[in-house]
């Protein structure tokens, strides 16, 4: 699903970001990026989802160059094949939960009807539709994850990329958002998570690696699977075929169907983690 | 460098665009304003001074010395108000002829009075050529006439036919005489047995009004016999005639300066508003590292005036310069050596009066900035209060239309008080657009209306150039028009007369414009009424209706010494010849007045056949009348240079106005992008591509350019209806509706879409910088 090679990142001819970075991720894994401030995280992930161009090396994301890409393909790119999560949720604060939601959808111009099924189904899903007509201002901050996790599924991405998306969070919160993202790479849902958390990464990951000063320092397989083979262990159903597009983006609902995790409401408990 | 001034500076530095917008405003408020101001004080300025040096005469009275003693007229110069007279001095109507003008070639009458020198306590006359007239056969010519030292006049019409020679030139400012002769030669020009009439200069103490100068008249009248007075000049005709033509420019450009005014107070007040706005958590750093709220609201103030203080200076230099040519007749017309200019107290006090509006209007917000609690500032985000607009946002949600579209359109409910100064300078900039376009497509009108004075394509003359070598002669007015018949591509042509009459209850005489033949196809631009269709009837200039208190349909007396003619004003013409005292009418209509209609000084107004080259049929019709005295011109349209010079003024204002909105556009959607940049990385992380952000931006604004646009422009057809008519009474005239009328349907569709127009340009440089803003960037910016 990505593959990263030789990739180099200089800011303003200082100490590189990252320094001959190679790496692989496979459809189905989740893969955990942990490291120290500075230690070139975010600029991984910002150079996946498009946002920034790497000095030197190359990006592939489920066969496309990223790093070649211009700012309207780039746009696109990030439509149809990447969904994001941040640390602050990056919710417009003007907007409802529903049209937050349905904004990816509108950007890439799909059906109005279609679109509006598709988020109602992924608030169900995530347990937070009775909040549809609610401004993200009046939620709590794991609800406010929640939501933003739905739109990032929206357009039913093939990666999922999620900056320490419970770094803002108090620990229910982030508990609950931990065990929505296991769920979801539990369902096939192919994931890079940059964070702090080992706890997160222990969780979440398929995989994770240890970035410091640009290089991967280390990598360790939490969930005891094989860092190549991507996905769930055999006879969990968890496990998606390599290239396939998990039904609903992989959300798991509450009642275990088709994933088998419930999932908690987050019903305010996680307090209101504003920005 | 102190610590504010360090924050000054970082501040006018950092914000570029609001420091070009700052400029560039008041740059255009300070440039109309000196203008304005200029023009006001200074048209006048170089005749007030002439007139002072000269202890100019107030009032030239007439009198008649069948009916007064000259003793009675010296007496009135202790009439109550007279400060100082000149007088009685014999005064003469009398009609010249050049030496070597044929027999009926004469000029109008010149006024011409007894003066034994150029001094005295009024009136006194500064000779600019030659000598003062000694002796009789001399005289000296008023310096506006065209007669030159040396050159002789015959008075065909004087006893004794007399011959003077100009001896020299001299110049009263207040115009009392053409032309001024020794008492020896005075004497020689009263007809045996007559009483000659005198001419009495008086100063007043209160002169500085129509009313006054009415009042004084009234005064000497009543200390004279009845009937004494026939005529009386008053110095402000004068005064009217040469500060007339700047006088024009005046409505429109304290229109402009206005406009340009209340922009840059808007764009000012936006522009700090907006400074203080963004940069809620710099003030609280400020504060939080010791600044008081003082400091503070001084660094806010000071980031506003000294831009405008640059766009101050900018905008007198501006001022200065676009004032010379406006201002150029007035210097040339008292010789004064240099041209007049802006007086050096407007430079001072117009820029300290723009600095002083952008300081108060500076305050308001940056006392906002100081009052800001440092904990307040520094918890407060850029972003704006998310509450505003949402019902907006999600109704234009549903709507059927692309998502970017929608939340372009919903953005300005964010920033109601934003969008609200973005409405108010579009519309300024639409206003602006509107009455300048009208009023050059006014002025144009005026001009092709004025052009109407002489209705044909070529014009022919009985006094065209004399053969090299060959005395000048006239040809025979009825031999011209055969040959104008006989020459091919004539279409129709009709004959003008011009001759001098006096009408009953005017002093002084009007000059008429008789037509012989088809008069039908050569209208003047009419303003009111219709134009003449046979004798009886007379179309005059509004000046004419001014002057004589009538109205279309009333009936004027025509005189010519004892003849007189009665004619009924049916149709007033736009004409500012003659200064407006002037009778178009049918020659036969002058029959019983025994005026001569085929003198010399004939024209003949020309239509062609369709086809037909004005330059060739006027250089073949040349060929045939230059043997007989004659000649033939085309005759070619020009703009008048005042007009041109006008169109020029105008278009640069209206395109300085709507820069300056379009800016103020550019100013708001930059602090907006700014503001919302953090937004502008989460949509584009969502894959918001740049034609999308570009047509968001774009959007934000567009309905604020159809609101402005539905606002400004029955504005500015308002003030166009507002200024054009000021502009007409300075020139003498009323407007014809057809210059009035100029906004169309074709015109007025494309000026509803200004505002977007301007809108939509202020906006793409901000919409290309935010599609172009780094995502990553955007989403680390809080």
């Amino acid at each position: 699903m990505i593959e990263i090679r030789g990739v180099s990142k200089v800011y303003d001819g200082s100490r590189p970001a990252l320094d001959g970075l190679t790496l692989d991720v496979r459809a189905g894994e989740a893969l955990a990026v942990l490291g120290p401030s500075g230690s070139g995280k975010s600029t991984l992930l910002n150079l996946v989802a498009g946002l920034d161009k790497p000095s030197a090396g190359s990006v592939t994301v489920d066969g496309v160059r990223v790093d070649e890409l211009a700012e309207a393909a780039l746009a696109r790119y990030r439509r149809a094949r990447i969904g994001m999560v941040f640390q602050f949720f990056n919710l417009l604060d003007d907007l409802t939960v529903l049209d937050n939601v349905l904004l990816p959808a509108q950007l890439a111009r799909t059906a109005r009807g279609e679109a509006r099924s598709r988020a109602a189904e992924l608030l169900e899903r995530l347990g937070i539709a009775g909040h549809a007509r609610a401004f993200p201002g009046r939620l709590s901050g794991g609800e406010r994850q929640r939501v933003a996790v739905a739109r990032a599924l929206m357009n039913r991405p093939p990666l999922l990329l999620a900056d320490e998306p419970t770094g803002a969070l108090d620990t229910a919160s982030a508990a609950d958002v931990q065990e929505l993202l296991t769920g979801l790479n539990a369902d096939g849902q192919t994931m890079l998570l940059v964070t702090h958390d080992t706890a997160l990464a222990t969780a979440c990951a398929t995989r994770t690696i240890e970035l410091v000063d640009g290089r991967i320092a280390g990598s360790t397989t939490p969930r005891g699977l094989d860092p190549g083979g991507g996905g769930a262990p055999a006879g969990t159903g968890l496990q998606a075929p390599e290239g396939s597009r998990p039904e609903l983006g992989g959300v798991p609902s509450r009642d275990g169907h088709p994933g088998s995790q419930g999932f908690r409401h987050g019903s305010g408990t996680g307090g209101r983690a504003g920005r | 460098m102190s610590a504010l001034g360090k924050v000054v500076r970082a501040g006018v530095g950092r914000r570029r665009v609001q420091t070009v917008v700052t400029v560039l405003t008041t740059m255009m408020a300070v440039t109309a304003s000196v203008l304005a101001a200029g023009l006001i004080v200074e048209s006048s300025g170089p005749f007030d001074r002439a007139f002072a040096r000269q202890h100019g005469a107030h009032l030239a009275v007439r009198f008649d010395g069948a009916k007064a003693t000259p003793a009675q007229l010296a007496a009135t110069a202790r009439v109550r108000g007279v400060t100082a007279a000149a007088g009685p001095g014999r005064v003469f109507s009398l009609r010249p002829r050049p030496e070597g003008a044929p027999e009926g070639a004469d000029i109008p009458p010149l006024t011409v009075a007894e003066r034994a020198a150029a001094g005295g306590s009024v009136d006194v006359l500064d000779v600019t050529q030659g000598r003062w007239a000694a002796a009789a056969g001399e005289m000296v010519a008023a310096a506006n006439t065209p007669f030159r030292v040396g050159d002789t006049l015959a008075f065909p019409d004087a006893p004794g036919r007399p011959r003077l020679t100009v001896v020299g030139k001299a110049r009263s400012v207040g115009r009392t005489a053409d032309a001024w002769v020794a008492p020896a030669q005075a004497a020689a020009l009263v007809p045996p047995g007559t009483a000659p009439a005198y001419q009495m200069l008086y100063r007043f103490a209160a002169a500085d009004t129509d009313a006054q100068v009415a009042a004084d008249r009234a005064a000497v009248t009543a200390a004279v016999p009845p009937g004494s007075v026939t005529a009386a000049g008053s110095y402000r005709t004068a005064r009217h005639l040469v500060t007339r033509e700047s006088a024009v420019y005046v409505p429109f450009v304290v229109a402009f300066g206005v406009l340009g005014l209340c922009m840059s107070v808007l764009v000012i007040s936006v522009v700090v508003s907006g400074a203080v706005g963004s940069a809620t958590r710099r003030i609280g750093i400020l504060k939080s590292l010791g600044f008081t709220p003082a400091q503070v609201v001084r660094a806010y103030v000071a980031q506003a005036v000294i831009p405008a203080a640059v766009g101050t200076i900018l905008g007198t230099v501006c001022g200065n310069l676009l004032a010379i040519p406006a201002l150029h007749h007035e210097g040339d017309a008292f010789d004064t050596g240099t041209d007049a200019t802006v007086p050096l107290w407007i430079d001072i006090a117009v820029p300290a009066a723009a600095l002083a509006v952008v300081a108060v209007t500076a305050l308001v917000p940056a006392l906002r900035a100081g009052r800001l609690r440092a904990i307040e500032a520094t918890v407060l985000g850029r972003a704006p209060r998310a509450g505003r607009g949402r019902a907006v946002r999600r109704l234009l949600g549903r709507l059927p239309l692309p998502r970017p579209v929608s939340m372009g359109l919903a953005t300005p409910f964010a920033h109601p008080a934003r969008s609200a100064g973005m409405v108010a300078g579009v519309v300024l900039g639409t206003v602006g657009i509107t009455f300048g376009l009208g009023l050059g497509l006014s002025l144009d009108r005026i001009d092709a209306g004025l052009e109407r004075r002489s209705p044909g394509a070529v014009e022919a003359h009985t006094m065209g150039r004399p053969e090299p070598g060959a005395p000048p002669k006239a040809a025979d007015p009825d031999a011209v028009a055969r040959a104008i018949a006989a020459q091919p591509g004539t279409r129709r042509y009709v004959r003008i007369t011009r001759s001098e009459v006096g009408v009953a209850g005017l002093s002084g005489s009007v000059a008429v414009s008789a037509y012989s033949g088809d008069a039908s196809w050569a209208s003047y631009e009419m303003i009111s009424g219709r134009w003449f269709t046979g004798p009886g009837e007379a179309v005059v200039p509004s000046g004419f209706l001014k002057t004589t208190g009538t109205r279309l349909g009333d009936t004027v007396t025509l005189t010519n010494g004892a003849r007189h003619v009665t004619l009924r004003l049916v149709g007033e013409a736009l004409d500012l010849s003659d200064e407006g005292r002037s009778v178009l009418t049918d020659a036969r209509s002058l029959t019983a007045l025994g005026l001569r209609t085929d003198t010399p000084m004939t024209r003949f107004a020309i239509d062609l056949a369709p086809g037909t080259d004005a330059r060739s049929y006027a250089d073949g019709l040349d060929r045939v009348l230059r043997p007989i005295g004659g000649g033939a011109e085309p005759d070619e349209q020009e703009s008048s240079p005042v007009v041109i010079a006008m169109d020029s003024l105008i278009g640069m204002l209206t395109l300085l106005l709507a820069a300056v909105a379009g800016l103020g556009v550019l100013n708001a959607i930059v602090l907006d992008t700014r503001e919302r940049v953090h937004d502008l990385g989460v949509l584009k992380a969502l894959g918001m591509s740049p034609r999308q952000t570009v047509a968001m931006v774009i959007t934000s604004v567009a309905g604020i350019g159809l609101v402005a646009g539905a606002i400004g422009v029955p504005l500015g057809v308002a003030v166009h209806s507002a200024v054009l008519p000021s502009m007409g009474d300075a020139a003498g005239t009323r407007m014809p509706s057809s210059v009035l009328a100029v906004y169309d349907a074709p015109l007025v569709a494309p000026l509803l879409l200004g505002g977007v127009a301007i809108a939509v340009l202020g906006a793409l440089l901000p919409a290309g910088w935010a599609a172009r803003t780094r995502t990553a960037t955007a989403l680390r910016t809080e």
